[in-house]
Order: structure tokens, then sequence, then C-alpha cells
């Protein structure tokens, strides 16, 4: 795969340095909201890596993924709220609960296809929103506030930000491995066979259903572990995390990126929020270019950034 | 009891508002086979145009007319330069793409309204109460809001059931290939059935403002019903439509009017003043997903996609 | 006579007002090629959804090696040994040659819940599947993507792919569609060459190639049986000649 250095794999590699070095640039130049912005990027690629795989391999289009940054985050925030502040409890129950919710949205969801599983899951992420905005106790619709962060081990300290922002990435990092191993297993080629011709996968002897169900666990409970992060980051959580909306701009990042390598994600997340940073600083209504440019990639450009680069390389190759 | 009548007069009133919203989606959905995540957007404008003509004129019918007609042209607009280009993609091109249009109205509407929102004030005329019964006032306009709807639901019953249009419409929601290979000017076809959708969504949109809201994003809130509504009803049956948003608005109105009572026979205070409010929210997204799971093609569906 | 492998009993199937399939019968034996003829609309592709598993027949029985599938999902009939292509290409077309036979020869070898291992970089899966690759004669074409192949290329990877599950049987759905006069003689060849190694429904238009193939024939129209016997009685039977065949067919016996 990395046989010659494509523009792609250059670029790829260039992101990686990139981000393995914001905080040394943070220090030498006390830009710390720089630090700050990348740790959001870095979790909301997770967030957008973990959506790619049943998205841009499995090819099921869940319109509530956000959920599960909210799921993830309110485990924190309500075991944080009453006294648990320890992330060797937070975190495993972050992970088990947003595995918990995709295996039953998704055994439910996956019985329809199109655009019903689009509304079904959509519908679901809504039933969440309205369940946590109904809880006066943690917070109801104003959102719940994190004394403090999960507290692992001496030395690590999640209030240091130069730590919290390594924590991240790591995971970053770890979550692209597992992706990109899990994509090209057996398992993958199924749910990617399943997205290319699911009567056909079936023909063949595949009962494709237990395999998506699989797939959309484990892409939930990875979006639960970046949404503990999230809360982590922002010391707050809120039911507006999970709007349907919020769904809208993960998607954004994984089709802007590219679906179809596992890394595309993490460009979308990238360009996103810089894009945002630089041109809120311009104007307030940059949202307006934000729109039109979404529809011109989903017309014009559907492989992306990630796409896009690829086809600046003079040597094409078939596969992942 | 005049409580339960208001009540469900109330949810009437909703379910038809609904409807409109509904018709237009599922038409579109029905015949270009497309997905309009942005159909709450040109609701959204329909209410602001009616505010600002409104406050310009004078009159508040007269706002209403000029509204109707400004979305309607703005929602042929869109469907010539945007949604052409989407016909025969992709359902997720579809949801990207309008999703796009979404984020492109809200800030268009908050460059040129501003954030905060606008009021359209009812006129005297409507703003008083009529007697439906002895004893039982209902408030005029909410009364006026149900006989125009059902003259909108009767009108396109006529339209699609007893007209040419209609018929090619009916035609096109079963069988789309077919009716291009008969013909049929499918370009003009598909602007006005488009047009006609963003017109019912106006209509939507600018009756409910006097009594709801006019602000951004009230399309975000309102589509996701629409949508629930469309797929309970099945893709493309105007009928279906009618009857599940009936369903769906007097289900939200009665839940929210009386599961709180009726939790607190079940749970203790505390846990029904928790629970019952989102249970109100939650139950219409439960009833899709029990009719989805029970029959994944909706209840009333075409079949033909 | 031993127990036919394919067994078909009775079925029928309605699709509101139109009659797919009337009380329809007929059986396969070991190793032999059946082929299904009938003019367009006489059932033979819902005959096949049938059998495949595609869709539920509304009465009847279907029975595979003595055991009735006639309710049995989709996925599990490829596993008892019953495989089929399709009339309409069905292939992944996004994956490549290779992936998509790889695909359906991993289908068979066990269950698929593996999550790390490499499977492009797995002997059992790669190289059956480029030995059906190579007896087909598509092995150049192993790394391309399947969407890039030819029409008769196409054709040749729908066998390939049912092929790979190692089947006792296949339903073949017009394996020859659109072919050309050279794509056909090949691919005529192919199935001569596999004829005593499985059972093969095989439905098809091609009168050439259905008369040098089949051992036996069963004559569809509007979803029933009209005629099933060896080739040389059917192309004599009278009730065929006059409901398929034509007269001009017969002018020339």
């Amino acid at each position: 795969m990395m046989s010659h250095l494509t523009p792609r794999n250059a670029t790829v590699a260039a992101l990686l340095v990139i981000l393995v070095l914001i905080p040394a640039y943070t220090s030498l130049t006390g830009n710390v909201f720089m630090l700050l912005l990348f740790t959001r990027i870095v979790i909301l690629a997770m967030a957008a890596v973990s959506l790619n795989l049943i998205l841009g391999y499995g090819g099921m289009m869940s319109f509530g993924h956000a959920a599960y940054l909210g799921i993830g985050g309110y485990a924190v925030g309500i075991l944080a709220f009453e006294g648990i502040h320890s992330g060797f409890v937070q975190w495993p129950v972050a992970l088990l609960v947003s595995a918990l919710f995709a295996l039953v949205i998704g055994a439910l969801s996956l019985r329809t296809r199109g655009v019903y599983f689009i509304m079904i899951t959509l519908a679901f992420a809504q039933m969440a929103y309205y369940v946590v905005a109904g809880l006066a106790r943690y917070g109801g619709d104003d959102g719940l506030t994190i004394q403090k962060r999960s507290q692992f081990i001496a030395p690590l300290n999640l209030t240091d930000k130069t730590q919290f922002y390594y924590v991240c990435l790591t995971l970053l990092f770890a979550a692209l491995y597992l992706v990109w191993r899990l994509v090209n297993s057996r398992f993958g080629l199924v749910i990617q066979g399943a997205r290319s011709n699911d009567t056909r996968m079936r023909a063949i002897g595949f009962p494709t259903y237990r395999y998506k169900l699989v797939g959309f666990v484990i892409a939930g409970t990875l979006c639960g572990l970046a949404g503990a992060l999230i809360a982590n980051h922002t010391d707050f959580v809120s039911p507006a995390m999970m709007y349907w909306t919020r769904s809208g701009d993960l998607i954004i990042m994984v089709v802007l990126g590219g679906m179809g390598s596992v890394f595309g994600p993490v460009f979308g997340a990238v360009a996103l929020l810089v894009l945002e940073e630089a041109l809120s600083g311009i104007t307030e209504y940059w949202q307006i270019i934000l729109g039109p440019l979404l529809l011109l990639v989903v017309l014009f450009a559907r492989g992306g950034i990630d796409g896009l680069l690829r086809l600046a390389d003079p040597k094409l190759k078939v596969g992942a | 009891m005049t409580l339960f009548i208001e009540q469900c007069l109330n949810g009437l009133q909703f379910g038809l508002l609904l409807f409109l919203l509904a018709a237009g989606l599922t038409l579109v959905f029905g015949i270009m086979d497309l997905v309009n995540l942005a159909h709450g957007s040109l609701y959204m404008v329909g209410a602001y145009f009616a505010a600002t003509f409104a406050a310009w004129t004078g009159s508040f019918v007269l706002g209403a007319l000029m509204a109707l007609v400004a979305t309607l042209i703005v929602g042929m607009a869109v469907e010539m330069i945007v949604m052409r280009r989407l016909y025969g993609r992709d359902h997720l091109d579809h949801v990207l793409g309008t999703f796009g249009l979404i984020l492109f109205f809200d800030e268009t509407v908050r460059l040129i309204w501003g954030p905060e929102g606008m009021s359209l004030p009812l006129p005297s005329w409507l703003n008083t109460s009529v007697t439906l019964l002895p004893g039982f006032d209902y408030s005029a306009y909410k009364f006026a809001i149900i006989v125009v709807t059902l003259a909108v639901a009767v009108f396109l019953y006529v339209l699609v059931m007893k007209t040419r249009v209609g018929m090619l419409i009916r035609a096109g929601a079963s069988n789309r290939e077919m009716v291009a290979a008969l013909g049929v000017n499918i370009k003009l076809l598909y602007t006005l059935v488009f047009g006609l959708g963003a017109a019912l969504a106006g209509l939507a949109g600018l009756m409910q403002a006097p009594i709801l809201t006019v602000q951004i994003g009230m399309g975000e809130n309102i589509i996701i019903l629409a949508f629930v509504i469309t797929v309970i009803g099945g893709i493309g049956s105007i009928r279906g439509a009618f009857i599940a948003a009936l369903f769906v608005g007097f289900i939200d109105t009665l839940g929210r009017s009386y599961l709180p009572d009726f939790m607190r026979l079940l749970l203790s205070p505390d846990a029904a003043a928790t629970a019952a409010p989102a249970l109100s929210s939650m139950l219409i997204y439960l009833l899709m997903a029990v009719v989805l799971v029970a029959k994944p093609e909706g209840l009333f569906s075409q079949g033909g996609k | 006579m031993s127990e036919p492998l394919l067994k078909v009993e009775g079925l029928a199937k309605r699709f509101g007002g139109i009659v797919a399939s009337d009380d329809l019968s007929l059986d396969v034996a070991a190793g032999e090629l059946h082929a299904v003829i009938g003019p367009n609309g006489a059932g033979k592709t819902t005959l096949i959804a049938q059998l495949s598993g595609q869709l539920r027949p509304d009465s009847g029985r279907v029975s595979f090696a003595g055991a009735d599938i006639t309710a049995l999902p989709m996925h599990a009939r490829s596993r008892l040994g019953l495989a089929r292509s399709f009339q309409i290409t069905s292939l992944f077309l996004d994956l490549s040659v290779l992936d998509n036979v790889a695909l359906a020869v991993q289908a068979q070898a066990g269950h698929s819940f593996r999550f790390w291992r490499d499977a492009r970089r797995e002997p059992e899966l790669r190289q059956p599947a480029q030995a059906i690759l190579a007896r087909l004669g598509l092995e150049k074409r192993a790394h391309a993507l399947a969407s890039m192949l030819s029409h008769g290329e196409h054709r040749q990877l729908e066998l390939a792919m049912a092929l790979a599950a190692r089947p006792r049987m296949l339903l073949l759905d017009e394996p020859m569609a659109g072919l050309g006069p050279e794509e056909s003689a090949a691919m005529l060849k192919l199935l001569q060459g596999l004829k005593r190694e499985l059972a093969i429904l095989l439905v098809e238009h091609d009168m050439e190639a259905v008369f040098a193939l089949a051992d036996r024939i069963t004559v569809m129209v509007y979803g029933h049986a009209i005629a099933s016997g060896a080739p040389a009685d059917i192309r004599v039977n009278e009730d065929v000649r006059q409901a398929y065949l034509g007269e001009a067919e017969a002018a020339h016996g």
C-alpha cells in the first residue's frame, strides 16, 4: 500500500506529523487556542472514522450517529455528577452503554432499507435526545457541567491540556489502526460486499444482517469513546450534542474527507473545523458557503478530499 | 369534557398542519424519488415571507397570499437549480445535498432577517373565538386553520383523483419511467409538483406563524415529524399521509396533555415529572419505530419505491 | 431410478393479477442438465427466484437432496449446495474480479467473524478463487475492477461466482444473455465441461445451446409446464410447437 509515495500518502504522512507536533507549536508560540482546536478536531475525527466504518464501508446511512457522542458523554457526565470520577469506571461504562444502545437500535433499524433506515436511525437518535433533555436531575435542556475530568492514575492527568491532547491523539491512531484491520479482514469484506450488493451476498451464502449489526455496534461503541473524550474536553455535556443535525455534521465530515478510505474522515474533520475557524474570522455568515460546498462535493467530487488527492496520482490502483 | 374536545381539536389542527407538510414531501418522494430534507426550509421561508409581507402591506391575508406565491417561486427555483441534478442519484446523495441546502437556507435567512426571529401578529378579526358548542369556545384562528387545511385536502384529493395532471401524478408515483415514456413533459411535471409541495410547506409555515414561531431552524424541528408521517403513511401515498398526519397530530397533542397525569397514576410525582415530557416527545418516534418494524414499507405504501 | 436432487411440486406464485407460477412441477437428477424454456413472461426467472429463496412461493414444495427447502432463507441454500447465477448481472462492481470470486469462496469457508487477518492475503480464499478464474479464462482480469469488464466477461464472472461455492447444483438464469457468437460458443464449451460434475437447471433462450446441452427439457407457458422430456421428444411435441417454436420452425423440423 505504501509501495511508492503518492501525493495522497504524502499528504497523510504530513498531516500525521503536524498532528503530533501541535503541542510543540503551542508551547513555542503560546497559542493555546490551537491546541484546544486540534483536540476537538482529533476527537471528532475519531467519531467520523467510526461513522465511516458503517457509512463508507458498510453503506449504512445512519443519521443518528451523534447520539453515541451524547451517550458516551453523558455516561461520563452522570457518573461524575454522582461522584464517580474514576476514568476506569466511567469510560468502560460509556463504551458499554453505547454498545447496548447500538445493539438495540441496530437490531431494529437494520430490518429496514434505504431511506427508511435513514429515518429510523434518525428517529431513535431523536428519542435519545428527548430522553436526555427530560432528565431534570442532570440538567435537562441546559446541560450538565462536569466538575472534574476523568481520573486515572498519576502521572496521567487529563486536566493537563497537552497530556489530554496526546491521549486523544493516541486513541485516534489506535482507532484508525483498528478500523483499517477491520475493513480488510473477512468481516470487513463481508460488510463491503453487503454495501455493494446485499442480494448477491445473501445468494452466495452470507446472512448479511448479523454482520451489519456487529459493524453497527462496533461503530457506535467507538463513537461512544469519542463522546467520553469530548465530555472531558468541554467539561460539559448537553442534549444538543445529540440533535439530528449534529449527525449531519458528522456525515459532512465523512463525505467531505472521503468515504473510500479509513483515513478520509480525518481529512474531513480537519478541513471542516479549520475552515470553520478560518472563515468565521472573515464573516459570521461563512456557513452560507458550506451548504453549497457540500452540494458541489456530492455532485462532482463524491470521493471527497481523499478522492481528489488520489486523482493526483498518475499510477491509480484498485482496492483499499 | 370541554378540555378534551379542545385538545382533540388542537390535535386535529396540528395534524392537518403536519399533513400539509407531509403531503408535499410524500409527493416529491413518490414521484421524483427525491428525499428532500430541505422541505422544512420552505416551511421556514413561508413563515418569514408572511411576517415580512404582512408588516409591509399591513394586511394579514394579503401578506399570506404574497408569501404563498413567493414560496412557490423559491420552490420552483430550487427545483430547477438544484433538484434536477439530484434526480436518479442515490438517496444518500439526496440526503447530503439537501442537508447542504438546509445550511444554506438557514444562513441566508439569518443574513437577510437577522438571528432574532420574527413575529406575525393576528389581525383583530381573527384574534377572537368562535362558539362551536353551547358553552364551548374555540380559538377562531385555529378553527380557521382547520377549515383552510381541510379545504386544501379536498382540493388535493380532487386534483390527484379527478384531473389529468392528477392522473399523471398518480401514474408517476407508481411508475416513473412509464410516464416519461408516454411523452409527457416530465421536466415540467416535476417542477410543478415540487412547486406544489413548496407552496403547501409555505402555507403550513405561514399559518402556524402567529401561534407558534418564526425563527431560524424551525424547519429542522418539524421536518422530522413530516418524514415520520411520510414513512408511517407510506411513500407516495397522500391518503396515507393524511391518515398518518391526523394520527400523529392526535397522539402528540393528547399525549402531551394527558400523559403526565397518566404517569402520575403509575409512578411517583417526581418520576412522572421526569418521564412524562420525554415520553410525550418520544411517542411519535416510538410509533414510527413500531410501524417500521412491523411493516417496513409503511402502512399504505404505493409500491413504486 | 433414485430420488432426484431437486424436486419441485405444485409451485404457485401470483403477483396481483399475474400468475407467474401455476401448479409447476419438475425435477432434476444429480449430474443432469435440465433446460427450462418458454416464451418471455412464462415465469422462468420467477421459478429461479423461488428455487434460490429470493421469493417465497404462495404454495407448493421445493425439495433439495431430500430436504424441504421451500421456506429456507436465501443465504442458507448456498450452504446446502444450491447456487445460482443471475439473468441481469449482479456482481460487486466496485470490487476487483478476484475479490468477487474470493467472497463467494469465503461464504463457504466457515464464519466470517474474523476481524484481524487481511482476508486478501488468505491463501485458502485466494487460491480457489484464482483456480476458478483460470478455469473460466478470466485469470488475466483478476485485478481489474468488476465494473471494467465487458458484458461477456460479466457473464463469465457470474458463472464463476456460482461455481465458487462448489455447489451440487447450479441454477443458471440465461448465462448467454447478450453474448455475441464467439462468446456464446465459449460459454457453451464451458457449460459442456461442467455437465457431468454437477446438476444444472438451465434457463435459456438460445435454442442451439439448449438442444446441444440438455439431457431433458421442460417447456413453460404462463407459469405452467406444458411438456417435459428428452430434447428429441420436445422437438416433435405438438403442444410445444404451437405454443413456442412456431410454424416456421415446424416447417424446418
